[in-house]
């Protein structure tokens, strides 16, 4: 099981929760599961198979795209950050 | 029991002297003069450093990590530059020389001196506490005050930003911002005040920069930064922007025009309890396309005004950034490039990721595919972010 942190744009799909758990060996098993225990979470970031492109997702601080995108390892206990582009300076 | 005289005679004889010829001979070697502030203020040779003989020890190693790197020492005419040789032997460097004749020969013999710029006797006051660190001391003090810094929005983040770079002493400081100060700004934007509702923020900004600190000059600019004006704007060469904008399509402008002019930028952003600061120095480090290739669909891009903010949030995220523009202007410490720094106020945790550069970046890549301004505003999709 591993910790995803949930940026706060998207804490409403996650029913308010900062931390959520989810499970698998990669990235993409991790978006799966993550997508079925939590549909509105998960349709946020991950669909038809892709990382939507305006996300980062970094597991153990380094983002998955420089590494092997979805099929990037993620290990029991790893911190999964998803991380959208946040504009304000205000 | 020694004489003085017995005493520098004896460790004339433990060290080694060295004429000008062959100090400038020495290959990598770091100049040391160790004489007195008021010594070094009537000239010194080109390239030294000042230590003087009572802080040596402390100090040497922040000029000379590496005791194999040859160090030459001089004083007025070689006596404490022979205590201080000896002193670095003990200390272990391997290669120590004492300039013999000292900078009274190296002058009288009509060799090149350099004669500092130097402090007012106000700024040794005013900037004091900079002054006793070894890592700014006067001559970072001196470029802090040679600096030009941008700052992209007089709001949130911009408010603390200014008043710190002004306390520092940034000689001149530039501020774009077209809005006027509103009573819902002063939860958070504490360079305004109840005295400057209903006034433009880049004057209310200027006015408390000037109760704060006079040798700063303000430029305003009383616009909206946009695809027309950045280039007037940037041609009134910065070295550094400090990015505190409210929407995206300034954020994208702000990274495609410092690209292209080489101008480092030390960004951060805010939302409710959450922040993110990272420095982009381009080409040396990814730039702001690099970490965000796209910008989040409207819904998912709310404004503090929608969302909110909490207050002190922009005080700890600006301040962040000010940390790191400082620090790039006196060319101290690890600045954030490459390093994408997150603070979630609720759970006062600081976490950090990886930024690489992208070789597919459209900006700063191999092959860039945008080489010139965009419609930002139609990139971002009409209503991205806050307008």
């Amino acid at each position: 099981m591993s910790v995803v942190r949930v940026p706060p744009v998207l804490r409403e799909e996650a029913g308010g929760a900062r931390e959520v758990e989810a499970s698998g060996a990669t990235v993409r098993e991790l978006l799966e599961d993550l997508t079925l225990r939590i549909p509105a979470l998960g349709s946020r970031v991950y669909g038809d198979g892709e990382l939507h492109s305006f996300v980062n997702v970094y597991v153990d601080g380094e983002d998955v795209r420089t590494r092997d995108g979805l099929e990037t390892p993620v290990r029991e206990g790893s911190t999964v950050i998803l991380l959208p582009a946040m504009a304000g300076g205000c | 029991m020694a004489t003085y005289r017995e005493l520098l005679q004896q460790t004339k004889s433990e060290i080694d002297e060295i004429d000008a010829a062959g100090a400038r001979e020495l290959e990598g070697a770091v100049w040391i003069d160790v004489r007195e502030a008021d010594e070094w203020q009537e000239g010194h040779l080109p390239g030294a450093v000042h230590i003087p003989r009572g802080f040596l020890e402390s100090r040497v190693e922040g000029v000379a990590p590496d005791k194999s790197t040859p160090v030459l020492l001089y004083c007025a005419s070689a006596a404490r530059s022979a205590f201080a040789a000896k002193t670095l032997q003990e200390l272990g460097y391997r290669t120590v020389y004492s300039l013999a004749g000292g900078f009274t020969d190296w002058k009288r013999n009509g060799l090149e001196i350099t004669m500092p710029r130097t402090l007012s006797p106000e700024k040794r006051t005013r900037y004091s506490r900079h002054l006793l660190i070894p890592e700014i001391g006067e001559e970072g003090q001196l470029k802090l005050l040679d600096a030009r810094i941008l700052l992209i929005g007089a709001g949130g983040l911009g408010s603390p930003a200014s008043l710190y770079l002004a306390a520092a002493g940034i000689g001149t400081l530039g501020i774009i911002d077209a809005d006027i100060v509103d009573e819902t700004n002063l939860q958070r934007q504490i360079a305004h005040s109840l005295d400057t509702l209903g006034t433009p923020k880049v004057d209310s900004a200027k006015r408390a920069i000037q109760a704060l600190n006079p040798d700063v000059d303000v430029v305003t600019y009383r616009e909206r930064l946009t695809s027309e004006n950045i280039d007037r704007i940037l041609d009134d060469s910065w070295d550094l922007i400090v990015d505190g904008a409210d929407n995206f399509p300034t954020r994208y402008l702000v990274n495609d025009a410092s690209v292209w002019r080489d101008i480092p930028v030390v960004h951060g952003s805010i939302y409710r309890f959450e922040g993110q600061v990272t420095v982009f120095k381009p080409h040396d480090g990814p730039c702001y396309r690099c970490l965000f290739p796209e910008p989040p669909p409207p819904e998912l891009a709310p404004s503090c005004a929608e969302g909110g903010v909490l207050g002190v949030l922009p005080g700890i995220v600006g301040s962040l950034q000010t940390n790191e523009a400082i620090k790039l202007a006196a060319g101290i410490g690890d600045p954030l490039i490459g390093r994408l720094l997150l603070f979630d106020a609720l759970a006062t945790e600081f976490n950090e990721v990886k930024i690489e550069r992208r070789a597919d970046c459209p900006v700063c890549g191999e092959n860039p595919t945008i080489t010139e301004y965009i419609d930002y505003v139609e990139f971002c999709g009409a209503g991205r972010g806050n307008s």
